[in-house]
């Protein structure tokens, strides 16, 4: 009678020349079971807010306290999402939020992609110091050039030049239209690093044709160049588009009184509720989570309709050279 | 006609400043002016008038103030430098750690990317803002947490407790509990940067590694680990810099309302400097302890 015999080899458990269990397949069964299990359960954190938001925001009053409602409503009503449409004033607002956020992000796309191109390819005097002072304006605390910025805008006097008094820009595009013009608004020091980094990881092969074939140095920019890195432009126009379209600090110091979106979410509930607003938090919670809503939305379309760049810039580009 | 050449060098010089011009004027008009009108105002007292604003001489009052008669300046930018640790730690090894999920290749990548990428999207200025001070919303919340958690925060706190821990590593840990969700929305661009230095990994590194007969866990160790170090420091010096200049973030809050409060621009101003002066000393120290940690390939 022949020995039973058993042993493992190359991670598998082999009975009489049998191959039983393959610890390795198992191993990996078992990683990928936790794999997704980790990350569904982040995208839970993630989501959660935004299915809390979406189902309380078409709550009524008595959903709230009743206990056996959680996240689907027994009585659903528009009612919130027409309060927050009206007072919001959301198709002026819309389109309002939404020529201040494109023209704000198209001219920053546009200058700090030229910024970041004179940074990747030209080794002119003064490279490393200019860059330097590009992460400086990055790091400052908006705080603390606010207070002057809105005293130079208050009295806009183009530094000095024109006499006394200057033009009043506040309540109106141009604090934020003027830095964003010359790669110098909020955050831009970022966006000016990306571009950098997407440049100097590209290959170089492609101007120097251009430049042999007799192309200067603008045309093979704009012929070769950006053509070749529009995942990263996807990218930072996202951004900048995300950040103009939600802002509130800057918009609220500089544009009190304009009608654009984050403000009017800002005084929803006092104008929906009038002079009851701080004694029903519950209303106004409710109003104002079909507010946000309506910010969001279109961003949610936007990103659906661009997450492809976003994802693949990544593999594309590699961000970080 | 014969046409105007450049040397090389001179080419670089004129064309460089070209491109960079906008950045060139853009920093002087609007960053290097108003930090030298800022220095200015901290010095000084600002009236508004009719026509402008006067300023007076007054020396470092404005720093004495901040520092000495506020009543909660100094405490809450202690208290914010703590929870900026505390956050970053938490940011970095949650990103760096998605990010290698985030890598593999498995069915429904794509799905989870876009899911990871979305607090880019959705978590700034307003909304982000109106959740901090949504109060039903977090009444709700506990009582989902309470219903439906696997570990009771609670439960957990008692369990931790009986096991004799020290106090403090307690609260530290139920802080981070209570702090998931923050973390895992601001981590959206940090996972970005990560993503991208993975991927720019060569294969050929680990397949040598294997043909060595490495596992993967020394491959980690040894190879992904060196390779995305340099990264490693740029996200910690953002996320610094992120949580530094958030407007969530409860200091700026601060110097936004002394500025409105009566309090006058001067003093905040000040504030602000002595804000900035915190920030630039915990880079500083930053960038010195982890450079000397990271591996530069080249």
């Amino acid at each position: 009678m022949a020995k039973a015999t058993a042993y493992i080899s190359y991670g598998k458990l082999i009975v009489n020349g049998k191959s039983v269990l393959n610890f390795r397949r198992i191993g990996s069964v078992i990683g990928a079971v936790l794999r997704y299990l980790i990350l569904i359960g982040i995208s839970y954190v993630i989501l959660y807010p935004l299915i809390v938001k979406l189902s309380s925001s078409v709550m009524t009053r008595s959903d709230i306290w009743d206990p056996s409602v959680l996240i689907i409503p027994k009585y659903p009503s528009l009612n919130n999402y027409k309060l927050a449409f009206r007072f919001m004033e959301y198709p002026l607002a819309f389109w309002n939020s939404f020529k201040l956020a494109f023209s704000v992000s198209s001219l920053q796309l546009i200058s700090c992609t030229l910024v970041g191109y004179g940074f990747a390819r030209y080794r002119f005097f003064g490279n490393g110091f200019w860059f330097s002072l590009v992460i400086f304006s990055l790091v400052i605390p908006p705080e603390l050039i606010l207070i002057p910025l809105y005293l130079n805008f208050r009295f806009f006097d183009f530094f000095g030049i024109l006499p006394d008094g200057g033009f009043n820009l506040l309540g109106s595009a141009w604090p934020f239209i003027l830095p964003a013009i010359t790669a110098s608004g909020f955050r831009n020091g970022l966006y000016i690093y990306i571009m950098r980094q997407i440049f100097r990881g590209a290959p170089k092969e492609l101007e120097e044709a251009a430049y042999v074939d007799g192309a200067g140095p603008f045309r093979t920019f704009f012929r070769v160049v950006l053509p070749g890195s529009i995942h990263g432009l996807v990218v930072v126009f996202l951004f900048s588009f995300v950040w103009m379209w939600n802002d509130y600090s800057l918009t609220s110091f500089y544009w009190p009184k304009g009608k654009l979106l984050p403000i009017m979410l800002s005084s929803l509930t006092r104008n929906v509720l009038g002079d009851q607003y701080l004694h029903a938090p519950v209303e106004g919670s409710l109003v104002n989570n079909a507010g946000s809503f309506l910010i969001i939305l279109p961003l949610l379309l936007l990103y659906a309709f661009l997450q492809r760049y976003f994802v693949e810039s990544i593999e594309r580009t590699g961000l970080v050279g | 006609m014969r046409r105007f050449r450049l040397t090389l060098r001179q080419r670089d010089n004129l064309y460089g400043y070209i491109f960079i011009l906008p950045f060139v004027i853009g920093f002087t008009l609007f960053v290097l002016a108003p930090v030298i009108q800022s220095i200015i105002l901290s010095v000084t007292e600002v009236t508004i008038t009719a026509t402008g604003f006067d300023t007076t001489y007054i020396g470092f009052e404005n720093y004495y103030f901040a520092l000495r008669v506020h009543t909660d300046f100094l405490r809450q930018l202690v208290e914010v430098m703590g929870i900026m640790l505390l956050n970053v730690f938490w940011i970095i090894v949650f990103s760096f750690f998605a990010a290698l999920l985030l890598n593999q290749r498995f069915p429904g990548r794509l799905v989870f990317r876009i899911i990871f990428f979305l607090p880019v999207v959705m978590a700034s200025g307003i909304i982000l803002q109106l959740e901090i001070q949504d109060y039903m919303m977090a009444i709700i919340g506990e009582q989902v947490v309470e219903n439906y958690a696997i570990i009771d925060p609670q439960v957990m706190a008692a369990f931790l407790m009986r096991m004799q821990m020290p106090e403090q590593l307690m609260e530290y840990i139920s802080m981070a509990v209570d702090g998931i969700a923050t973390i895992v929305n601001s981590s959206g661009i940090q996972i970005l940067i990560f993503l991208a230095g993975l991927q720019s990994i060569s294969p050929s590194l680990y397949e040598a590694s294997q043909v060595e007969g490495a596992t993967g866990w020394e491959n980690f160790w040894m190879i992904t680990l060196p390779m995305v170090s340099p990264l490693i420091l740029t996200n910690i010096i953002y996320t610094i810099i992120d949580f530094f200049i958030s407007t969530s973030n409860s200091l700026i809050q601060l110097i936004r309302d002394t500025t409105s409060q009566g309090a006058g621009f001067g003093v905040s101003a000040a504030m602000s400097w002595i804000y900035f002066g915190a920030i630039c000393l915990v880079l500083v120290i930053v960038y010195l302890i982890f450079n000397r940690l990271v591996f530069y390939h080249d």
